[in-house]
């Protein structure tokens, strides 16, 4: 290694390795996974998301699961917490409907509004 | 650019090793594979997580969930639950304190706990030099090498406070000095890896979670002391450390952070592994010294010390893996910010190997200064079935004992002294009410006798008798003045034996006499043993 340069960039292209174990305040992204959920699609909802994220190369964002919230009729539900913001409900996430809601409320900050079912 | 939503960590610790994590890390790769999810989901093997006692033990981020004692069957059930449905498997997460964890919104969790030395134990893949780069690893040697000079290096080190973590408690920075000042064509810097105390297995730990931690202290020791060499003598049977100390060398060869040159600076520094056949006395750096250049591992008569004149005569700097294992941290972070940490005379943390009679068995670390009782009832979670504690080892065999008279006073280098007691390595094994002294002390004596190395007749001699008189104790033919008789002869060992082993040998002796005299007159004057250990 011949410069501090080189190590930097090493550092910044590995960070994204590890970041999900560093416990972190990030936006995170969760997923209804109940029976409900997955029999409306939760699955194929959850790798648009991930595709979608890895596509647009978006590192800073954590997705997990949750299980059935009782809103089965809404599932599959996406739940969008942005560091110091409010959380976003969305129903009825279609994989298309997730990936609009990567490129518009992840990526530009600008929430769904027709799709949101609550907000807390 | 792969992105994965979740890791999942299985722990790769030796102790995790001997409960089968390997079986369960492979069907944990397969269960994921079958169930479509390797692309979201990466299995990553680490070093120890803490819990050791617990094993095989999983951390699933980022919720952050530890999960003990996993068996192969508990498989399909964590993937099916946890990583497809996001519900925790609530059966496997059981009382194990979450150490090594680092919950999600909750980066508070660890509690008492400090993690200088174990940053990355148990959160990075010990195997990829990338994930130690991505948690900051190698900024510290670039930052010396690029924005300090040596002398600076040392001044920081002076300042933060380290003593040695070996055992004796040197300090650092002054011990970095000595070989600085020393006028040579050659230096060397030794890591100290032969973790010989029984009881003890935390450097062996580090170096199997962290290798790459001590590759960067040792390079930032050779440049402040002006060495381009470094060895790194491990216990042989420490095979995974040495495996893994291994591949990060030639990792970080391959990077150009250890070889000639590194970052443009015109400092050079390389890494050999030596292994050591498992003598005790082989620990003592200067028997250490004599085994690296492929002698019997006798301790030489001191002075001249290392620092000055050391491995083939020439000046070397001798340390412990875990004072190594802070060094990056210091220098990256300052002096300051490590004086934050433990007490005004001692800072930092310690590590320690928590056995015996303890609930939570395992890897800790604590800030230097934390009471024996925190450590038991906080940390430790008590003692089996509520019995009675009785008396803790720090520090291994050579260490003291600590009566439950010292259960409130701050354990750190020069405290435990004052109380006639010691901190030593990093063993602390806890013991309730149900053993005998006299049987542990006999225990202690036999291991001493053992291995002392019979170069000095105060020591070779000595740790004889003293195992002789403390095992006829023990079968009830003890005779009035054998305790004075111990105790003078430990004063003679402790002032005339040529090395550490022989001065050590006598302390927990000495300290079971201060602290438990009455059980062993019990033996002598009324041929009885008070907890019915010993067969008289
Ligand atoms: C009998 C004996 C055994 C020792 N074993 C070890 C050991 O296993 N590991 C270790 O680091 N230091 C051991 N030491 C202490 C070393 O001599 C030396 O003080 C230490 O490695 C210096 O490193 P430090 O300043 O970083 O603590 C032992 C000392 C004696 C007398
Ligand atoms: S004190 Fe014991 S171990 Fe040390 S040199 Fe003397 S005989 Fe050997
Ligand atoms: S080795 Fe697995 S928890 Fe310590
Ligand atoms: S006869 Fe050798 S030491 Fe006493």
């Amino acid at each position: 290694m011949k410069t501090v340069e080189e190590l930097e960039r090493i550092r910044k292209q590995a960070q994204a390795m590890t970041r999900l174990r560093e416990g972190k305040e990030t936006t995170r992204i969760v997923v209804g996974m109940g029976t409900c959920g997955i029999a409306a699609g939760a699955r194929e909802t959850l790798s648009a998301i991930m595709d979608e994220l890895a596509k647009r190369n978006i590192q800073d964002v954590v997705v997990t699961q949750t299980g059935c919230v009782g809103l089965c009729e809404q599932e599959p539900i996406v739940d969008v917490i942005k560091p110091g913001a409010a959380k976003v409900t969305y129903g009825k996430v279609t994989k298309e409907k997730a990936r609009q809601i990567v490129a518009s409320h992840i990526v530009n900050g600008q929430v769904v509004g027709e799709w949101v079912i609550a907000s807390a | 650019m792969e992105f994965y939503r979740s890791h999942v960590l299985v722990c790769g610790g030796t102790p995790c090793v001997l409960e089968g994590c390997k079986g369960v890390r492979d069907a944990l790769i397969a269960e994921v594979k079958r169930r479509g999810l390797d692309r979201e989901v990466k299995v990553v093997e680490t070093g120890c997580l803490g819990p050791c006692d617990l094993g095989p033990v999983i951390v699933v981020y980022p919720e952050g969930t530890l999960y003990q004692k996993v068996r192969v069957s508990d498989v399909p059930e964590i993937v099916e639950q946890h990583l497809l449905k996001g519900r925790v498997v609530t059966r496997l997460v059981g009382e194990a304190p979450q150490a090594g964890v680092v919950k999600y919104e909750e980066p508070t969790y660890l509690g008492v706990q400090e993690r200088i030395v174990l940053r990355n134990c148990g959160v990075i893949d010990p195997e990829s030099i990338e994930e130690y780069i991505a948690r900051d690893g190698y900024r510290a040697l670039a930052k010396c090498l690029t924005e300090m000079k040596p002398a600076d290096v040392i001044e920081a080190v002076k300042k933060s406070g380290l003593v040695g973590r070996g055992g004796a408690a040197f300090p650092t920075g002054l011990k970095w000095s000595f070989t600085a000042k020393a006028d040579a064509d050659q230096k060397y810097i030794l890591c100290n890896a032969d973790e010989g105390e029984p009881g003890t297995f935390k450097d062996r730990l580090i170096l199997e979670g962290d290798p790459h931690s001590i590759l960067e202290g040792m390079a930032i020791a050779g440049y402040a002391v002006g060495a381009d060499k470094g060895f790194i003598y491990v216990r042989g049977e420490y095979v995974l450390s040495i495996e893994r100390l291994g591949k990060a060398i030639e990792q970080a060869k391959a990077l150009g952070l250890l070889g000639s040159n590194i970052f443009g600076s015109g400092f050079s520094f390389d890494v050999e592994i030596r292994k050591g056949a498992g003598a005790y006395v082989c620990g003592e750096e200067t028997g250490l010294i004599e085994s690296i250049e492929g002698k019997r591992g006798e301790p030489r008569i001191k002075p001249p010390y290392p620092g000055t004149e050391g491995l083939y005569g020439k000046p070397t700097v001798v340390n412990n893996v875990e004072t190594i294992a802070n060094i990056p941290p210091i220098l990256l972070n300052g002096p300051d910010w490590f004086r934050k940490f433990g007490t005004e005379r001692c800072p930092g943390t310690k590590v320690f190997t928590l056995t015996g009679d303890i609930n939570n068995k395992g890897l800790i670390e604590v800030p230097m200064g934390i009471t024996l009782r925190r450590v038991i009832y906080e940390i430790g979670g008590g003692i089996p079935g509520g019995r009675e504690f009785k008396m803790a080892q720090t520090g291994g065999t050579s260490g003291g004992c600590l009566p439950k008279e010292l259960l409130d006073v701050p354990m750190d280098y020069f405290t435990l002294p004052e109380h006639g007691s010691a901190l030593g390595s990093g063993a602390l094994l806890i013991m309730d009410a149900s053993h005998c002294i006299v049987d542990i002390a006999e225990c202690f004596m036999r291991f001493f006798e053992h291995e002392s190395c019979g170069k000095c007749t105060p020591c070779r001699e000595g740790t004889a008798r003293l195992h002789e008189i403390v095992a006829k104790i023990a079968r009830g033919e003890g005779k009035p003045g054998d305790l004075e008789l111990l105790d003078e002869l430990g004063s003679v060992m402790q002032v005339s034996s040529l090395c550490g082993l022989g001065q050590a040998a006598p302390v927990p002796i000495k300290t079971m006499l201060k602290y438990f005299r009455d059980e062993f007159e019990a033996h002598i004057n009324d041929r009885l043993c008070p907890t019915g250990t010993c067969g008289i």
